[in-house]
């Protein structure tokens, strides 16, 4: 089943070229999405990481066809997303940020609509229903107005409802945003099983540094309606090296110190007080090296620590800001902006 | 995470994330969207009955409490309750359908009419199908309230009050239409979409002679209630509901009605586009 999925339809199942949103509010233009170009092949899992505000959710909303384009184009699932919406509707599976089950609904009842509007027969919209409702286990829940589910269980139906018609390509808009870590993850887990076991693409948006490093194969960031960088996860952080950062007895030592780690190859140094920062590719192996070192040319590193470079750091050295200093959370002007 | 309830849990997932069976899917049309869109909002009244039985005997109360008021004579050109029924029933109608976007608000907010603008439902069928479920409760209220008044000084002329209800459905379409487009303008915020509501809805029921005849009323408040469509639908409505079938007044009636409901669509459709 899922080889004739894969088979379907080869090459981008998006293709954007010079798509650009602009906004006025208020007399003021604003650019949210300058000129994109962009290609996601069949299969690939993808996160659009940045900070709110930097157009991530504007490019999903203008490739779910919630929002125009001001200009570009862009292709989802062969369509055009101006031209042919209701094929581009039907083609994909869309979680937004908000609940897609009415708060005054049941759960199944939401279900099954969406199934029928999915064009479904009455009794297949029924077993399809309850066959999704078994798997993101909700079947207890289903009878409940959806207002007195938990925030977990909402998200599942989320899901739920964006699978009815099985997509090959689904979007998700801060999908674990207000989720407490245990359902998170969860989600996560269901998102990458959609991706490996059906080969549903999947394209999320976050600002969960976390999120985009665990599940992504592919990041790509964007700050002020611009790319500015789009590799897997890895090959992103290795490009930044490790952290190594040790603590001397006194500030004498620690400039001392410094000089000697400055003759790394490719290192960047920073003396802070007592504190030295080592920024270097493969840290983490040259570090033993390093203290070995020190400690025989008379200035013993006191404490040392090694960490990985994250998504963060590559976001603070694209852009001189950090993403967790960002605003984390929603806004509802991003929303309705729409 | 590694507990085996877990486990269960990701072996039934695989199999019904899977195609398990294969589905001929028809495109549904305009009706089945429109349908699909009504149903979707009637449930949740259908089922928490209790909340329809109020909504029911709402405009009963006020037949009750007001129509003791009316005074039995030549000024209503005959019985009062004659008068007074068709205006209730209208103004039952205005209320139900000024209220369409309401739900809608809601709906922003919480996320499921993005969903619905990314499903295929057409946008026109969002619009209508909404308008409609507003429709359903007034012709239950009407059924109610004829049902109850006619032991007393009402003539039933079915023929005349089936018309008549037609005309207020359609009026009401028009209506709800025009709620949703307010809903949308309002962007969700609630007190926005109720003020415009409330503003609105008053000077319209008065101004259509709803409560007390308009006859002896100055020139200008004459002019103004010339204006506005909902006072030719309601001389319509005492008409068809008196069972007399005076065909300018009818069609006048119809026409204004008819009149809403194309306006209606049209700013609904527009603005829906618009925002999205």
């Amino acid at each position: 089943m899922t080889q004739t999925r894969h088979t379907a339809k080869t090459g981008p199942v998006i293709r954007t070229s010079g798509l650009t949103k602009t906004f006025t509010r208020h007399k003021q233009t604003v650019e949210a999405v300058k000129g994109l170009d962009l290609e996601v092949g069949d299969g690939e899992l993808v996160a659009f990481l940045g900070p709110n505000g930097a157009g991530k959710s504007t490019t999903l909303r203008m490739l779910t066809t919630l929002i125009a384009p001001t200009s570009g184009t862009a292709e989802v699932a062969g369509f055009d997303v101006v031209t042919e919406q209701r094929a581009v509707r039907r083609s994909i599976g869309y979680v937004g940020q908000g609940n897609a089950a009415g708060h005054q609904q049941r759960g199944r009842d939401e279900v099954v609509s969406q199934a029928r509007a999915h064009g479904l027969s009455r009794s297949a919209a029924n077993a399809r229903a309850d066959e999704l409702l078994a798997a993101f286990d909700l079947s207890e829940h289903a009878g409940r107005p959806v207002s007195t589910l938990s925030g977990g269980q909402r998200r599942r139906l989320d899901v739920a409802i964006g699978l009815v018609h099985q997509p090959r390509l689904m979007f998700l808009d801060e999908p674990s945003t207000g989720l407490d870590p245990q359902n998170r993850v969860n989600l996560q887990e269901q998102v990458q099983r959609l991706n490996r076991e059906l080969g549903t693409t999947i394209v999320l948006t976050t600002h969960y540094l976390e999120e985009a490093d665990a599940i992504a194969d592919r990041v790509i960031v964007i700050d002020h309606g611009e790319v500015i960088a789009d590799d897997t996860a890895t090959r992103l952080k290795a490009g930044l090296g490790d952290l190594v950062s040790l603590g001397f007895a006194g500030a004498d030592d620690a400039a001392q110190a410094a000089e000697r780690a400055r003759r790394l190859d490719g290192s960047t140094v920073e003396v802070s007080g007592s504190a030295v920062s080592v920024r270097v590719a493969h840290g983490r192996d040259l570090a033993p090296g390093l203290v070995t070192d020190l400690a025989g040319a008379g200035t013993p590193a006191t404490r040392i620590e090694v960490v990985s470079a994250t998504l963060d750091d590559v976001f603070l050295n694209l852009t001189g800001r950090s993403l967790r200093e960002t605003d984390s959370t929603i806004t509802p002007t991003e929303g309705a902006a729409a | 995470m590694t507990t085996t309830t877990n486990d269960t849990t990701t072996a039934t997932e695989s199999t019904a994330l899977a195609p398990s069976y294969d589905d001929e899917t028809r495109e549904p049309g305009f009706l089945a969207d429109t349908w699909n869109v009504m149903t979707r909002e009637l449930r949740p009244m259908l089922r928490e009955p209790a909340s329809v039985l109020f909504a029911m005997v709402q405009p009963l109360v006020f037949l009750a409490l007001f129509a003791p008021l009316l005074p039995d004579s030549s000024a209503f050109g005959g019985s009062a309750l004659q008068w007074f029924v068709p205006g209730i029933i209208a103004m039952t109608a205005l209320m139900g359908a000024s209220m369409t976007g309401s739900n809608l608000t809601l709906e922003i907010n919480t996320g499921s009419h993005e969903r619905l603008l990314v499903s295929p439902l057409r946008r026109s069928s969002l619009l209508v199908g909404r308008a409609l479920k507003e429709v359903v409760p007034m012709l239950a209220q009407a059924v109610l309230i004829v049902a109850v008044v006619t032991p007393f000084s009402f003539d039933l002329h079915l023929g005349g009050v089936l018309v008549g209800l037609a005309v207020l459905a359609l009026f009401s379409v028009g209506i709800g239409s025009l709620s949703f487009a307010l809903a949308i303008v309002s962007e969700g915020q609630d007190w926005l979409f109720w003020t415009v509501q409330q503003t609105l809805i008053f000077p319209l029921l008065l101004l259509a002679g709803v409560l007390l005849p308009l006859d002896g009323a100055p020139g200008w408040l004459r002019f103004l209630a010339n204006l506005n469509p909902l006072g030719y639908i309601i001389e319509a409505e005492r008409a068809l509901f008196a069972g007399s079938w005076s065909f300018d007044t009818i069609l006048q009636g119809a026409v204004a009605a008819a009149a809403v409901a194309a306006v209606g669509l049209v700013v609904g459709l527009r603005t829906m586009r618009r925002s999205s």
